[in-house]
């Protein structure tokens, strides 16, 4: 089996501490298990604030939008996870779930959901 | 970056397959036979006489069944027969006053009490006299329930499945350069070259199909995967969601009142289909019953509509008179209703029905060529270190035990419906167990021995159990294909000669499998060419 995430981070010379660092998490077994989590976790999260956020801030009948939430949100877990493995690095692929997710989510508290 | 991409989607692919893809055959085979539930059922049950009147004679049999099995019921399900099914189905829910408490140490019901069931045969008003099974409707519950596992626990493991399904279809797609092309490809006799082009051609062909059905599959179960829209947008009363959002009629929640004599139930009916300018009723359902107050919501034929949404009318039963039409679908509740009726199939005539069964299969062969494919790809690796590792064993072990064991297994529950005895005490229960335990002895033998000549020998095994099912139905009923053939009825018969076929397509699997030969490496080729070569040259020397 090719392993496509083994040589992804490269190690900058100066910072050499820090290299160390990053090449403990940029072995594939840890980087695979990140971005697996990134892709489960990660994207039910993205997935269920996408569902709220589109359920309070879509106009026209409540259930309507609620339903058109859960709709969307089911191909936006799907696409996290492609995106989860699909980026350069692991901590990228955090980083393009969770600040959506939040985003999505304070959106959504502001319009009303949680309060 | 493009080839990265690529690659990094390969592997996805390959490994959100492999992790879910046994239980995932076992999902696709159960919903394939799903799309003949009605029909499974009605073979199992041979002893079901076919449906000789109208639905407004069955309607009132069923009433009649319930007034005096389930007086005191809640509420009255019914489901009035159809070409597909001939019986009628009841199900009512007892007062919580009727419920027993669950006792201690027992294995708690479903329910506990609250839900009682009856099957009535339509042409005597009686309780059907038939051996007890689950028929179709096991696969059905597997389809989603599973077994042995909390329901619950269980939905959210199919859902998780089918989720990673979603994601090695997509995959699978992006990995695709020549999609097109290699609709067209298949290679045989080339070893790994084959398998990759039969997955293939498996997933290309039917794709629409396998990608609506993953979908929609996610669709019917979602309010339970995603309930935090709900949750956000109605904290207080979910229920108004679900009357808001699922179209039907509202759920009455006052008390039953005085006892009162109903209204005629084939007036009722006669009403509705006025209403709807001739459509047929499936069913009907009464709240209240022989309560002064009580009311019934009856049900239009889904006939050919696409949407699992189907219109409803709501009478007051004692009276007569419409209160209520079921309202217009808004448009995320006519789309859901659209994804979840594509995924049930209700619409298909037999044609259609049929196309539906064949992309199902070809779907349950997707999945298997996928599990096969990786233990091919990578069996050279172990082959050239000198020894099979625990990875590849596993993984061997679980691909005959449950691509070629599942089938002896769904085998098995046909033969046990036609073998166990009638008067058997939880005959029903007992047929499901020798479902699961043929396949755990066909998992146990795969695991004993995970080699080629088991996959041959579960395979014939299979063939022979799908073939000999019409014999063992014909020495053991009167249903059997010299009758149902010669009276034309084409449900019993279409399921013997299936079987059939089942049987001659495991049997010519088995053939292959025993007599394949691993294909030469084109390094191999070359170095027996040379050798041969070399052996003609001494030999002409010597001459």
């Amino acid at each position: 089996m090719d392993r496509p995430f083994a040589t992804e981070s490269r190690i900058h010379p100066s910072a050499h501490r820090r290299a160390r660092f990053a090449a403990h998490f940029a072995r594939p077994g840890w980087t695979v298990f990140a971005r697996s989590m990134a892709a489960m976790f990660g994207g039910y999260a993205l997935a269920s604030s996408t569902a709220v956020f589109l359920a309070v801030a879509l106009p026209g009948a409540r259930g309507q939008a609620v339903l058109t939430g859960m709709l969307v949100a089911i191909v936006v877990a799907a696409c996290a996870a492609l995106w989860a493995f699909a980026t350069r690095s692991a901590l990228r692929a955090w980083l393009g779930i969770a600040v959506p997710a939040l985003l999505l989510a304070a959106a959504a508290h502001a319009l009303g959901a949680w309060s | 970056m493009k080839q990265g991409f690529r690659q990094s989607m390969a592997w996805l692919h390959t490994w959100t397959g492999l992790l879910v893809g046994w239980l995932l055959l076992l999902i696709f085979m159960a919903g394939t036979a799903s799309y003949y539930r009605e029909e499974i059922s009605r073979w199992m049950r041979p002893e079901l006489p076919a449906s000789q009147v109208s639905a407004d004679v069955a309607a009132q049999r069923a009433v009649a069944f319930l007034q005096a099995n389930a007086a005191h019921a809640e509420t009255w399900f019914v489901t009035l027969p159809d070409a597909r099914n001939p019986a009628i189905r009841l199900f009512w829910r007892n007062p919580d006053s009727m419920v027993k408490p669950p006792v201690e140490g027992e294995r708690r019901r479903r329910g506990g009490g609250r839900f009682g069931e009856a099957t009535v045969d339509p042409n005597t008003g009686n309780a059907l006299e038939a051996r007890q099974t689950r028929g179709g409707d096991f696969f059905y519950r597997l389809h989603f329930d599973l077994h042995y596992l909390p329901v619950m626990w269980a939905r959210y493991l199919v859902g998780f499945c089918a989720m990673f399904m979603l994601v090695a279809i997509i995959t699978g797609v992006i990995t695709h350069k020549k999609i097109f092309k290699d609709f067209f490809t298949f290679r045989p006799e080339k070893g790994l070259r084959s398998w990759l082009d039969f997955h293939n051609v498996s997933a290309v062909m039917a794709l629409p199909y396998h990608a609506m059905i993953t979908y929609t599959g996610i669709v019917t179960l979602m309010v339970m995967y995603m309930p935090w829209g709900m949750k956000a947008a109605y904290p207080q009363d979910e229920n108004a969601f679900f009357s808001e959002a699922f179209g039907g009629l509202p759920e009455i929640t006052t008390e039953a009142g005085q006892r009162m004599p109903s209204a005629p139930v084939q007036r009722l009916l006669d009403s509705a289909r006025l209403q709807w300018n001739g459509a047929d009723v499936a069913g009907f359902s009464v709240v209240h019953p022989g309560a002064d107050n009580a009311v019934i919501d009856i049900r239009q034929r889904d006939g050919r509509r696409l949407s699992s949404e189907t219109p409803a009318l709501r009478y007051d039963m004692v009276r007569g008179t419409l209160l209520q039409h079921s309202p217009e679908a808004g448009a995320a509740t006519a789309t859901r209703g659209v994804m979840y009726g594509l995924h049930l199939a209700h619409f298909a005539d037999w044609g259609l029905r049929a196309l539906f069964f064949l992309s199902g299969l070809v779907g349950c062969l997707m999945v298997a060529s996928g599990v096969v494919l990786w233990a091919v790809k990578e069996r050279p690796k172990h082959a050239r270190q000198g020894r099979i590792g625990f990875g590849l064993r596993l993984v061997d072990a679980l691909n005959i035990g449950t691509v070629a064991g599942l089938p002896i297994a769904f085998a098995a529950y046909f033969w046990g419906n036609r073998l166990l005895p009638v008067g058997l005490q939880a005959r029903a229960e007992m047929e499901v167990s020798v479902f699961f335990y043929t396949w755990a002895a066909a998992l146990v033998a795969a695991f004993v021995w995970p080699r080629r000549a088991m996959w041959a020998v579960q395979l014939y095994a299979g063939a022979a159990m799908f073939a000999l099912l019409p014999v063992v139905n014909a020495l053991t009923t009167s249903a059997h294909l010299g009758i149902t053939l010669r009276t034309g009825d084409w449900v019993l018969a279409g399921f013997d000669l299936a079987m059939l076929a089942f049987g001659a397509m495991l049997a010519l699997c088995a053939w292959r499998m025993q007599h394949w030969q691993p294909p030469l490496s084109a390094a191999e080729k070359k170095k027996r060419a040379a050798a041969m070569a070399h052996a003609a040259k001494t030999a002409e020397a010597g001459a």
